[in-house]
């Protein structure tokens, strides 16, 4: 009755019997998220911060086995770092910058990511998922320890739902049969199959393409290959169409062969299939034990609508992309950090219900974007016509002796924040000699202090970002407490900040969301301005 | 002037996607065809006869 469609990597949540279960009446909890994966559980982490009771169901009791997302994003790692879960991360994560590209027989040219200088966190680590939630769960209980309200109910499958106007009845089964519970708000983070989606009959439509791709996680008997990560347009050696090899920790390998689409699903997971793919690719006589496999097709869709009254969706269940630059998980977790806050100001009545329409605008339009980008790296690893075909593989050709072509080969691009230009939220960009990085719906970019970073120094509350401005050092904002952050370019002698907050400006006060996006800047502090732009922010007029 | 050999395209990505975007649904034949109006408008925006003998001639090498 309730099996479980997956074997886990770690059993973190087993199945407690709730006094919920044993309640006359169904009990009412103010936010419920359904499904504990890494968008779930970041969520709870972002709402149990706020002083938010939340509720996360999930049908298993842990994290589900295999690599699956194993690219985490600089931005990524800084919603991580404000929950609190962030340095294990890197520290058991990867970093590379070399990547290499190759061309049937041979390497067509190698590039050096040169990551910008200055930023806490890397531009990406290599991570298997299972750890990258483990670290978040682990952070839960800390949390719960000292008396953070999340709570995680393993073995809780949600199995009907009836949406009110004003909050959801939900029908829970366990091991020990069915109980009803109800909340003021739900949020989806059932992945991209999302029961919750299907159980609400929305839609879910995009583009499929067709094409399917082997994963072969393999540990390497002697590791004496470099950390790079390798991609190959029609290897000569014969194993798929494209291959990429990526490393991870642990000494595991990941590689990824592109398949087709009229493949025998059976046949090629087969273990001596994959060898011969994987013994074509590295050689043979290498020794390696395969830890994990699976075979995956993608499509990019998103739903039309992120929120339905008072049921979000976040992550995977409201927009899937393809793998090509880790857009998924790392989409998913700008998903949580632009939800996050804007649920918790409504909870606490200090902003208007309809602030999470902006959720909903700001979201899909950075769905969109994340689409656009994955498509194109997929249309150019597997083109869709012959001539198509004929221009990728002269992208190739040219590349292989000069620079100029090389920005058009597209093997994934590395996922970067959305920038919400025209944003439902943003406010007057009054500093116009200030870099373009910055402006109003930008995320903020990291820069070193002399006791830290900035990004450190913005948390999660409003923040009103001063550097060599005056500003009172909090000002009350209809229940909103505006905190002032004062910097200086001399706090910085690398000149980071300046370059990327002042550029041509002297002075700049910007005003910073919970999620450390830009809402609004000038070059002094003007109250009535301020006061304006952080109403705006919250969705009051 | 000199043929240019370091990237000079602005939104590599757009680009290249409007570019096969524009062969969408076209025979062969038809896209051939789009090809060489399309170098034929691109060659008569450089003009000058010395940068297009040295792209041609970068381009014979790669054949």
């Amino acid at each position: 009755m309730l099996n479980d469609r997956y074997s886990l990597a770690f059993k973190l949540y087993p199945y407690e019997r709730s006094s919920d279960q044993d309640a006359a009446q169904p009990v009412r909890h103010p936010v419920v998220i359904v499904g504990g994966g890494p968008i779930g559980i970041a969520t709870a982490l972002d709402l149990g911060q706020q002083g938010i009771p939340v509720l996360v169901l999930d049908d298993h009791e842990g994290i589900g086995m295999g690599s699956r997302a194993i690219c985490f994003a600089k931005r990524t790692l800084e919603i991580a770092d404000r929950y609190g879960c962030g340095r294990p991360m890197v520290e058991k994560g990867v970093v590379w910058n070399l990547g290499k590209v190759f061309h049937e027989d041979r390497q067509i040219y190698d590039f050096n990511l040169l990551p910008e200088a200055g930023h806490k966190y890397p531009a990406f680590i290599n991570l298997q998922q299972p750890y990258f939630e483990r670290f978040m769960v682990e952070r839960v209980r800390e949390l719960q320890a000292t008396g953070t309200p999340i709570e995680i109910r393993g073995k809780n499958r949600l199995d009907a739902i009836e949406v009110r106007d004003d909050h959801v009845v939900l029908d829970i089964m366990t091991p020990e049969g069915p109980y009803r519970i109800e909340a003021d708000w739900l949020i989806g983070c059932d992945g991209a199959s999302s029961p919750l989606r299907g159980m609400m009959g929305l839609d879910f439509e995009g583009r499929v393409f067709q094409d399917s791709f082997l994963i072969a996680d393999i540990r390497m008997h002697n590791d004496d290959f470099p950390t790079e990560r390798w991609f190959w347009f029609e290897p000569t050696h014969g194993a798929g169409a494209s291959t990429l090899l990526h490393k991870q920790p642990d000494d595991v390998w990941r590689v990824d062969f592109q398949i087709g689409w009229n493949v025998d699903r059976k046949e090629e997971m087969k273990e001596e299939n994959i060898r011969r793919r994987l013994d074509a690719f590295l050689g043979e006589g290498l020794g390696y034990d395969i830890v994990w496999s699976s075979i995956y097709t993608f499509q990019c869709r998103r739903m039309k609508r992120f929120r339905h009254g008072r049921v979000l969706f976040a992550g995977d269940s409201a927009h899937q992309v393809s793998p090509f630059g880790a857009r998924g998980a790392n989409s998913g977790m700008q998903d949580v950090d632009n939800l996050g806050w804007k649920l918790g100001l409504v909870l606490k009545e200090q902003a208007p219900e309809s602030l999470m329409d902006s959720y909903d605008t700001e979201r899909c339009f950075a769905a969109d974007e994340n689409i656009l980008n994955s498509s194109r790296s997929t249309d150019f690893i597997t083109p869709k016509s012959k001539i198509s075909h004929t221009f990728r593989n002269a992208v190739l050709q040219l590349a292989e002796k000069h620079a100029f072509a090389r920005p058009l080969v597209n093997s994934g691009r590395l996922s970067l924040p959305c920038v919400y230009d025209n944003g439902p939220l943003n406010g007057e960009d009054a500093l116009p000699e200030a870099p373009a990085r910055t402006r109003p719906g930008a995320p903020c970019p990291d820069a070193p202090l002399a006791d830290g970073f900035v990004l450190d120094r913005l948390g999660g509350d409003f923040v009103l970002l001063t550097i060599d401005a005056d500003a009172p050092e909090q000002l009350d904002v209809g229940g909103i407490a505006l905190r002032r952050v004062k910097l200086s370019v001399n706090d910085d002698a690398t000149g980071a900040l300046a370059e990327r907050y002042l550029g041509g400006a002297t002075s700049a006060v910007l005003l910073i969301r919970p999620d450390q996006h830009v809402a609004a800047r000038w070059a002094a502090f003007d109250e009535s301005a301020v006061r304006r732009a952080v109403g705006h922010a919250c969705g009051k007029e | 002037m000199d043929l240019i050999l370091t990237p000079n395209i602005t939104d590599p990505d757009g680009f290249y996607a409007r570019l096969i975007a524009a062969h969408d649904g076209l025979s062969d034949e038809e896209s051939a065809a789009l090809n060489a109006r399309l170098i034929l408008v691109l060659a008569n925006q450089i003009g000058n006869a010395a940068v297009l003998e040295q792209a041609l001639a970068l381009a014979q090498v790669g054949k």
